[in-house]
């Protein structure tokens, strides 16, 4: 089972293909793994087996598909999109047991290239969180040290693939919610740019700045990923139609970072960062400074506003896309109430969880009639600045380096307590999402001081994502790499 | 910005939340320190800076008129927690 | 003349006719069973998604165009956010900020002539559910049909001075969508409604007094004696020394009085903010110039049209292009038959009355333009006489039946031959010896009497000329 499960998503498909091993092997080994370390990561909120074993029996017997990039692959996605074989409750008690009759575009085209779900990830309730403190169902925890955060929102997603329970999952990124707890768990998570990915079928939490993207064990499993999953989507209106490069070929193409020109963000260098995450990434530097790229100070003045017109954005966003559930058309309702505005109030109060009422309350003050222009207008003049400083820098870099958290992660319920210390731990991811541009976490070794993961952010012009997974590729062979996990006994 | 438990409910009645009387507190105290943590924005001059509602680059997405019928309406109701065959039914409205 | 000025202003909210929804490609059929026509976007599922009807933006523009409207280049959908079970997603996508067109103007013939009525803004919305709330049990029932379907709202500046005008406006922009055939206009069923901002003011003072809202009116009826009622109620609460109040007042149909919603209504904050899941709209200045030059002749200018090529009096072609179907009625008949003024009559007269009668549109009447020509050339050609002419237009317009057939089937052809009506004449001055004896001795009025006899004895169908001949000739 070690040998199936260590593989790589590019090694274990390639088998598949040659028929060197048999679907029901991968995903027996999958669920062996699962069974094995699901009591103690809780990476999963509902799996199926038996129809992913009966499926795989008769791809075994159809034989591989060439046509099919992800033919007999075993993997599993964030439980923020819809899905008509498994129940999709965001992390919710609201969405307990909804059972959608409609199909994510990306769960369909990752069907469609063949992948088998075998199941779908914990996550922070409706994606707000960095921890996955904030699911209703369970604590999910580090595979590297089971008394720490995953992190979040995607932390089942994370745990589970650093875990070896799939070989690759599919998260949503906010504010940093793949970038992070990828960053966390020692694995690669690639946001793409905004339009890249459809969000049909994701359940929205900031409309206008979440995406989907790859989290994997390595740099062209995620390239193989965006390749399923990216394109235009006649059903979102957002979508980018934009021609989709071959990610994967695109890797082939360079072996070093000769010529590249590779920005780091001085407000992002300088503050608040962990003498070991700082170690690290400086390492991440070297690497690639050594594999021949060109390493520039650059300025983004507007960074320090980034968390504030951030979460201005998402709550206000959030406060509007969370009003519907209310009890009326899906979901759990509170059957004591006798008059609607009652059902409404308790319906919501005891099925939504505090962060997420907490946050839509945020953004109803912030769109409320007085707030506005002083709050969410000036949150998205904030913004445009951002996205300036991004194209600004991207007129003499390539490519933008930065840590994604200011330390590895912490431990459960450490500051759960304060929510504005947990949003703050957000500094270096959320920018990215404002100006929509593709980012990208690399593991770059353990942290000398707590022996955990630690990561840093690739991040590229807009639909630049090849050079992301370019200069990922090459770092990620030059890094020593963080090994298997060591909290799983 | 200080917010008041004034505040807190008259934004919970907006939101539909109904907030216990302890409740109230602790989010008028916390939501005190994040407000005011985001009002460091006032330190920059934003004044004509045309806002950036999203990074989306797409204009006029648009469909043909064309009615298809893809869903059942049983099993778009059969998801609610009160229907019967052809309504969702609510508590009374007032 | 009153001491008050009345100020009106109207906001229209009229249901686009497109084939599919505003947001999804649902069918905006009326009258199917609930909830037939939804979907995951009707229902307001998690993560599904709007993408904007082409038609309804077309539509839009070409709404905009007919009334005089600047087309903003760059419009943008708005969430206007509230809870209510008949709202799926908690929120309306509508516009706000920046609508599709602004500034344009709408010329009305009231009363007194000609008056020109600003248009503030034209924008695009959907359309919410319905909620039917059980008269038995504690609980209401939600159809989502309705949800989604694409409706403009057009908001007039407070340019109306009677509650006439206010309806001579609404007859106006109704007729206006009915020409672009965007908007089927049906105040009954709600495809075409109209609320009221209605105020009043010291006349010859500049400031506007306060407003009430006024809501429920569904039909041109309703908002005349609405209005009316009103006026006199702000009129009153002013002459008594006291304050009209600021609120939405609902047009109680039965008691034909307004009524405050005092208390049912809460205070709104909306919480508009740029709908992050749909993209700005820009408007093709090509686009546009392409739906100009499709534009129809519009009410206005079809009824000045009429005036002039045809000599018709001015009222009589404001009736005749209140309604599409109307003038294209008349005008078929016309080009039949080129009599302008004569059918004409024959429309305002006994067609609109039947009609009337009948509770039904033109669209809905069986009889063709063509068979209304050719009653009237039965007439002209002294067929039939214009008596008999109005019993066969009623087996027409109820059978829709050509003419000439129902008045041979009747044998309802005008006796024009002499020597029948001879012995016809000789009969009935057989008949009354004394009446023809006065009659000689110079009671001339008697003529009349004879003539009636004579018709009568023929069922109508006596020539009326022939007639008189053979009896000026046998009396002299």
């Amino acid at each position: 089972m070690k040998d199936i499960i260590n593989k790589s998503l590019l090694e274990i498909s390639k088998s598949l293909q040659m028929r060197q091993i048999k679907v029901r092997e991968v995903v027996e080994a999958c669920f062996d793994r699962i069974d094995q370390t699901e009591p103690k990561i809780n990476a999963l909120l509902c799996m199926d087996k038996e129809s992913c074993l009966s499926r795989a029996l008769e791809m075994d017997k159809s034989g591989p598909d060439p046509d099919k990039p992800l033919w007999g692959v075993p993997i599993t996605v964030k439980d923020v999109f819809c899905t008509k074989e498994f129940p999709t409750t965001c992390g919710s008690k609201i969405l307990e047991n909804f059972q959608p009759c409609y199909e994510a575009t990306l769960v369909e085209k990752l069907k469609n290239a063949g992948a088998v779900i075998l199941g779908k990830n914990n996550m922070d309730e409706f994606a707000m969180g960095s921890s996955t403190e904030n699911s209703a169902y369970k604590n999910s925890r580090n595979p590297w040290n089971l008394e720490c955060v995953p992190g979040g929102s995607s932390g089942g997603s994370a745990a589970s693939v650093a875990a070896g329970q799939c070989f690759a999952s599919v998260g949503t990124d906010t504010g940093g919610s793949i970038r992070q707890p990828a960053a966390f768990c020692g694995i690669t998570g690639l946001k793409p740019t905004y339009g890249r990915v459809s969000r049909f079928g994701l359940v929205a939490f900031g409309s206008s700045l979440d995406q989907a993207g790859p989290m994997t064990r390595t740099v062209a499993d995620s390239a193989l990923i965006m390749n399923v999953i990216s394109g235009h989507d006649p059903k979102d209106s957002t979508s980018a139609s934009r021609p989709v490069p071959d990610f994967l070929a695109a890797l082939e193409k360079r072996q070093d970072l000769k010529g590249m020109r590779i920005g780091l963000p001085t407000q992002y260098w300088m503050e608040g960062l962990s003498p070991e995450t700082l170690e690290s990434c400086r390492n991440a530097v070297d690497a690639a400074r050594d594999a021949g790229a060109v390493i520039v100070d650059v300025e983004m003045p507007h960074a320090r506003f980034g968390i504030a017109a951030y979460y201005i954005i998402a709550m206000a966003e959030a406060s509007s896309n969370l009003a519907r559930y209310d009890g009326v058309k899906y979901g759990v309702r509170d059957k004591s109430s006798a008059d609607l505005q009652e059902m409404y109030r308790k319906t919501r109060s005891r099925a939504l969880g505090e962060e997420v009422q907490r946050r839509i309350m945020i953004g109803t003050y912030v769109l409320s009639a007085g707030y506005y222009d002083a709050y969410y207008k000036k949150a998205a003049q904030i913004r445009r600045l951002i996205q300036q400083d991004y194209l600004r820098v991207f007129e003499s870099c390539d490519l933008v380096c930065a840590p994604v958290t200011p330390s590895p992660a912490f431990k459960i319920g450490e500051i759960i307590d304060d929510p504005l210390q947990m949003y703050l731990t957000d500094i270096f991811t959320t920018s990215l999402n404002l100006a929509g541009m593709p980012g990208m976490t690399i593991p770059v070794g353990l942290g000398r001081d707590t022996g955990l993961p630690v990561g840093v952010q690739l991040i590229a012009p807009a639909f630049e994502e090849a050079l992301t997974l370019q200069a990922g590729q090459v770092m990620e062979n030059a890094l020593p790499g963080v090994g298997t996990p060591t909290g799983l006994g | 910005m200080k917010i008041t438990r004034e505040e807190v409910a008259r934004i919970a009645d907006l939101a539909r939340l109904e907030l216990k009387e302890e409740k109230v507190e602790k989010f008028a105290f916390q939501f005190s320190d994040i407000i005011g943590y985001m009002d460091k924005m006032n330190s920059l001059d934003t004044s004509g800076v045309e806002p950036l509602y999203s990074p989306s680059e797409n204009r006029s997405v648009m469909r043909e008129d064309k009615a298809k019928k893809d869903y059942r309406r049983k099993d778009l109701l059969s998801s609610a927690p009160d229907h019967d065959e052809e309504y969702l039914i609510v508590p009374k409205i007032l | 003349m009153s001491r008050h000025e009345t100020v009106i202003g109207l906001e229209i909210h009229a249901q686009l006719k497109t084939e599919s929804k505003i947001f999804c490609s649902c069918s905006t059929r009326f009258g199917g069973e609930p909830n037939e026509n939804t979907c995951p976007v009707c229902f307001g599922m998690p993560g599904v998604l709007p993408v904007l009807n082409k038609k309804a933006v077309e539509y839009g523009i070409k709404m905009a165009l007919a009334v005089d409207c600047r087309i903003n280049s760059r419009s943008i959908f708005a969430r206007k956010n509230y809870f209510y079970p008949d709202l799926p997603k908690g929120y309306q996508i509508s516009q706000y900020e920046e609508p599709l067109a602004e500034h344009g103007r709408i010329s009305i013939l009231s009363g007194d002539g000609e008056k020109v009525i600003g248009i503030t803004r034209i924008h695009m919305e959907e359309d919410a559910g319905k909620s039917i709330h059980s008269s038995t049990e504690n609980v209401s029932y939600v159809d989502l049909n309705r949800t989604g379907v694409p409706l403009l709202e057009i908001v007039s500046e407070p340019d109306m001075r009677t509650p006439r005008e206010a309806v001579a406006y609404l007859k106006a922009l109704r007729g206006i969508l009915l020409y672009l055939e965007i908007c089927d206009g049906n105040m009954e069923e709600g495809s075409f409604r109209c609320d009221a901002n209605v105020s009043i003011r010291p006349r010859g003072q500049e400031e506007y007094g306060t407003r009430t809202e006024i809501k429920n009116m569904n039909s041109f009826r309703h908002v005349q004696k609405a209005l009316e009622y009103e006026v006199g109620r702000q009129i009153d609460l002013v002459e008594d020394g006291e304050k009209v109040v600021q609120e939405t007042r609902l047009f109680d149909v039965e008691k034909g009085v307004t009524r405050s919603m005092r208390g049912k209504e809460e205070a709104h904050d909306y919480r508009y903010f740029p709908d992050p899941d749909l993209t700005p709209l820009i408007i093709d200045p090509d686009w546009v110039e392409i739906l100009r030059a499709d534009l129809p002749e519009l009410p206005i200018a079809r009824q000045k049209r009429f005036v002039s090529d045809y000599s018709l009096p001015d009222a009589d072609a404001l009736v005749l292009t209140s309604e599409k179907d109307l003038a294209d009625f008349f005008e078929t008949a016309v080009a039949e038959y080129n009599q302008p003024k004569k059918i004409c009559n024959w429309i305002m007269g006994e067609l609109l009355g039947k009609l009337n009668e009948r509770g039904l549109s033109i669209s809905g009447a069986k009889i063709t333009p063509g068979q209304l020509a050719a009653l009237v050339r039965l007439v002209d050609e002294d067929k039939i006489s214009g008596k008999i002419a109005k019993q066969v237009f009623v087996e027409v317009f109820d059978k829709g039946i050509d003419p000439e057939k129902v008045v041979e089937e009747k044998g309802l052809v005008q006796i024009s031959d002499s020597s029948a009506l001879e012995a016809v004449v000789d009969e009935v001055l057989g008949a009354h010896p004394d009446e023809v004896q006065r009659y000689k001795d110079g009671q001339k009025k008697l003529l009349g009497f004879f003539v009636g006899r004579i018709i009568k004895e023929t069922k109508g169908q006596a020539n009326p000329g022939v007639v008189n001949k053979i009896r000026s000739r046998k009396l002299g």
